[in-house]
């Protein structure tokens, strides 16, 4: 632009004045470390780096409230690419996107439309990237539709916490951690703080069981229109092999959905059963959750907001999970989730472990990750000896995952002593 | 590759990038949403971030009334504003962004004022399902609101505010069939079954089944031999006590089966009988709700203009003083229960028959009517989805905004209430009145650039909505003081918080299912608290 750079500041400024009242000026609800000041924003725009797991339906929404808050440092994760099926919320993709990385597609666009916004995309799986890539953002907010990536994520934040000699925690190590979902009209929001507050271990409980038919319901007594499907689904599939023995049924491929559909009609017409849809079974086949604009923009909105109190401390934070149901009128409900003092993922407490005498370091790296009480991703295992700390086993750092691996073969009584975050 | 090559019920384009939504609206709530014309005045990122999640799903048309031109700060906060749009009618260019999320939804910009089109062409509105206001003054809301509750047009009032928003909804009424309720009331009729469904139970002798077949008989089954077992030792009356209740578990504890050395055998359709008696024993009875709305002057005053809500209402009335004995139509649902499909489809069956026999009922009375009054043709369909849902059907009585605008009596003591409780939202909703009265009088919001300064004039329009009220003053000003802070802001995700519940609330009001917020919702961001008043 001609107009030259004094011109271009007074816009600055003029632009994100609303964001500058907050964060200029004090105000009796705010946070007692908040000392209003022009640097807050600085920091948000220059130096706070936001990692966004997810660009679906609430990821595209995160990225555009935090582009508008300020940020300018955003990765955004994810793994999947742009569906038709996407564009009844996932508003920063097209018809032509269709195919393309979600990642990529929404930073380019929301690039484009809030100048000086640095969003970088990343096109693979949270799984790939490691705690070096973790340990570099300030806060970490998540759009996730799967709770075992969930838990995952969880799991290395709290892998990256640090605890002093005297075992209190070391504050520095602490990502804060912002995580939305919805179901249909149903949606929560809530802060963790890595060691402080309740993480998602602590709160398991609150997500609901998944809804599964048992085997001998859908072979010999099916009632519902559901059964017939899981019924060709589980069964008549693998018998009949109509694409040859090699395919899976893909809930995609229009083919097989009808195959499935048809069949299921069939079974359904023999038993009585009426209600075998299309949509129905496409549902059963793909496991589809119920998904609309409306409800993904508030959630992402509220994550967002409570983003923007880490960063700045304009404000106190939710304490800490918030509920929201818009079916019946709009019902939110805050509440304190509360941690839970042995949680394997965030406590730093003691766990006794019985073993066999000739257990292997194998066997207790496969008990951390297998049994459901731990469920861990990659636990690192550390030993002391004579009072000095010794790294039995790391995964995640290359060299240190090479110089350990022959430790797994070694019986724990000539390792010595074994702890393990 | 050979393929058995179904020829496929092929979705359409359109049913695919919907499918989401379809599960929640039904093909005919997304009929009806593309039948809906959205009017917005005041295209701020409040106004932009509604409008983004109605026409995501498809709404038909959006019309912006908004004479300003676009800042910087609205290109700040506002994702549907471009560094271009710098100077230019913001309707104009928040229309152009917004209609690239949807090629389905046709668009209007209109850059007038509202005000001025209140007054030389108040026709303007009619045509639209919903009117969506947002940063008006206090003046222009009371002119708009008055004409639309004269012309009987929705009009949903949304305001942004620093961390606090809200929106109110203001409509005559609204009449809501498919509530979609959470944990829908089963209908079962056990107390008093219907001719079919009792031949059927009591020609079932749960004695004389096989072992295999005991652990398929459905639990409805049990628990009406289980009544009827009881009611022989009980004069025939219905277990209503808990006391009762459990004498009709341990009767159906007895009935299940014992094996060679007399121990229980675990049969699951035994344990949901038990786990379904409570819900089971309820006595079928006409909700009071649904009593009122048959028996209102709208259901019993039918005219050749009445809806054809309450044309079905009245021929309800028809069947419950009638046929129906005093009950509504059976649903004609079976929840899902261990059963052998034999047995399960037979008494889904029962239900579904009977349902239909009532519906047809309540159908005949609806053509009568019709044929009356000659008013709107109504289709059997219709009369059948509103008989299945006639045990959750709602009615919304509105009420006008500038009857609240005024604070008149009821509204100053549903207030003063509030606030006595204490209530803190009722305390931002207060807060939010004030600022508009400031903005009224000193033509800004407070604390715009002075916020030091006009905490005591934010504070006397304070005083004064508390004394219209009849509640004394703020015993501390903190909330003025973060109001001042405020200095008129406009959040980003605030709105975008508000707009996405004001999105729906407007899209429940177009598809006529779910329930909307009745009347006023407040948030407050800080907190992350919400709460909903009746006006
Ligand atoms: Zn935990």
């Amino acid at each position: 632009m001609a107009s030259g750079e004094t011109h271009s500041v007074e816009n600055q400024q003029r632009r994100w004045l609303n964001l500058r009242k907050l964060l200029e000026r004090s105000g009796p609800f705010s946070h007692p470390d908040f000392e209003p000041s022009a640097e807050i924003l600085d920091f948000i725009m220059d130096s706070c780096k936001v990692l966004i797991v997810g660009a679906g339906g609430l990821g595209c929404e995160l990225l555009k409230d935090l582009a508008l808050m300020g940020f300018k440092k955003l990765h955004v994760v994810d793994m999947d690419t742009i569906e038709l099926s996407n564009l009844n919320r996932q508003f920063l993709f097209r018809k032509n996107d269709i195919g393309l990385s979600k990642a990529k597609c929404a930073v380019e666009f929301v690039n484009k439309r809030v100048p000086g916004c640095e969003a970088v995309a990343h096109h693979c799986s949270i799984q790939d990237l490691d705690e070096g890539f973790y340990r570099q953002f300030h806060i970490v907010v998540c759009g996730l539709d799967s709770i075992v990536a969930r838990r995952w994520l969880n799991g290395m934040l709290m892998s990256l916490l640090q605890y002093n000699d005297d075992r209190s925690l070391d504050q520095s190590s602490v990502i804060p951690f912002v995580d939305g979902g919805t179901e249909g009209f149903k949606g929560n929001a809530r802060v963790i703080l890595p060691g402080m507050s309740a993480c998602i271990e602590c709160t398991l409980d609150l997500y609901p069981p998944q809804k599964t038919f048992p085997l001998c319901t859908i072979a010999n007594t099916p009632r519902l229109p559901e059964h017939c499907i899981e019924y060709v689904k589980v069964l008549q599939w693998a018998k009949e092999n109509p694409w040859g023995s090699s395919t899976p049924i893909d809930g995609d491929d229009p083919q097989h959905v009808t195959w499935v559909f048809e069949k299921a009609q069939d079974r359904a017409i023999k038993h009585g059963i009426s209600n075998v849809t299309y949509r129905l079974t496409q549902g059963v086949l793909k496991n589809i959750i119920p998904a609309v604009a409306s409800t993904n923009a508030a959630i992402a909105a509220c994550c967002a907001t409570e983003v923007f109190k880490l960063a700045s401390s304009c404000c106190t934070n939710m304490n800490n999970y918030m509920v929201m149901n818009i079916a019946d009128g709009v019902y939110t409900y805050t509440f304190n989730a509360e941690r839970k003092p042995d949680c394997v993922a965030c406590s730093n407490t003691t766990r006794v472990v019985e073993l066999e005498p000739d257990a292997t370091l194998q066997t207790i790296y496969d008990k951390l990750c297998e049994d459901p009480a731990f469920m861990m991703k990659s636990p690192g295992i550390t030993t002391v000896i004579n009072g000095r700390n010794k790294t039995l086993y790391m995964s995640s750092i290359k060299s240190i995952e090479e110089r350990t691996r022959d430790n797994f073969k070694k019986e724990n009584n000539r390792i010595g002593f074994i702890q393990w975050r | 590759m050979a393929s058995p090559s179904p020829k496929s019920p092929e979705q359409s384009e359109k049913t695919k990038q919907y499918d989401r939504q379809l599960r929640l609206w039904g093909d005919h709530g997304q009929t009806a949403l593309e039948h809906g014309h959205i009017c917005l005045i005041n295209a701020n990122a409040l106004g932009t971030e509604i409008l983004k999640s109605i026409v995501l799903p498809g709404v038909g048309a959006i019309t912006i009334v908004d004479d300003k031109i676009v800042s910087d700060e609205d290109i700040g906060s506002n994702f549907f504003l471009e560094c271009s749009s710098k100077s230019l009618n913001r309707g104009a260019e928040a229309l152009r962004l917004l209609l690239e999320l949807n090629p389905a939804v046709r668009g209007h910009a209109v850059q007038e004022p509202p005000d001025q089109i209140l007054k030389e062409n108040p026709e303007f509105f009619k045509s639209f399902s919903v009117v969506i206001a947002t940063a008006l003054g206090e003046k222009t809301i009371q002119e708009l609101a008055q004409h639309l509750w004269d012309i009987n047009v929705p009009l949903i009032l949304c305001r942004s505010v620093g961390f606090l928003g809200s929106f109110r909804i203001q409509m005559r009424e609204h009449a809501v069939i498919e509530t979609h309720p959470d944990n829908e009331q089963t209908d079962l009729r056990l107390d008093v079954p219907f001719q079919a469904l009792s031949d059927y139970l009591n020609c079932f002798d749960i004695d004389a089944v096989d072992l295999k077949d005991h652990g398929h008989i459905p639990w409805i089954v049990i628990i009406y031999k289980a009544v009827q077992k009881w009611q022989s030792q009980n004069a025939n009356g219905w277990p209503m006590s808990r006391k009762e209740k459990n004498e009709i578990k341990n009767i159906i504890l007895e009935f299940v089966r014992k094996d060679e050395n007399d121990v229980p055998i675990s049969e699951e359709n035994f344990e949901e009988a038990i786990r379904a008696v409570n819900t089971a024993l309820v006595p079928t009875f006409l909700p009071v709700k649904i009593q009122e709305l048959l028996y209102c002057t709208s259901a019993t005053n039918l005219s050749k203009d009445s809806a054809p809500f309450w044309v079905m209402c009245a021929a309800l009335r028809g069947f419950v003083e009638g046929e129906g004995k005093g009950k509504l139509p059976v649903k004609g649902v079976l929840p899902d229960m261990t059963a052998s499909t034999d047995h399960y489809i037979k008494l889904q069956n029962l239900y579904r028959t009977q349902a239909a026999m009532d519906a047809e009922i309540v159908y005949r009375k609806v053509l009568q009517i019709v044929a009356q009054l000659h008013c709107e043709n109504i289709s059997e369909a219709d009369v059948k989805l509103f008989c299945r849902h006639a045990h959750d059907l709602y009615l919304l009585c509105g009420s006008n905004i500038v009857t609240e605008y005024q604070l008149n009596s009821s509204v100053a003591t549903f207030i003063s209430r509030h606030l006595e409780e204490p209530d803190v939202m009722m305390v931002h909703y207060i807060m939010l009145r004030a600022a508009e009265m400031f903005q009224s009088e000193h033509c800004r919001a407070p604390g715009d650039w002075d916020p030091e300064g006009d905490i005591s004039k934010l504070k006397a329009c304070v005083t004064k909505v508390l004394s219209d009220v009849s509640c004394s003053p703020f015993p501390k000003d903190d909330h003025i003081h973060e109001m001042c802070r405020y200095g008129g802001a406009e959040i980003h995700s605030v709105s975008a918080f508000l707009g996405g519940c004001t999105a729906q609330e407007a899209i429940k009001l177009i598809t006529k299912q779910y329930k909307p917020v009745n009347n006023t919702f407040i948030f407050d961001a800080a907190s992350t608290n919400s709460a909903t008043f009746a006006f």
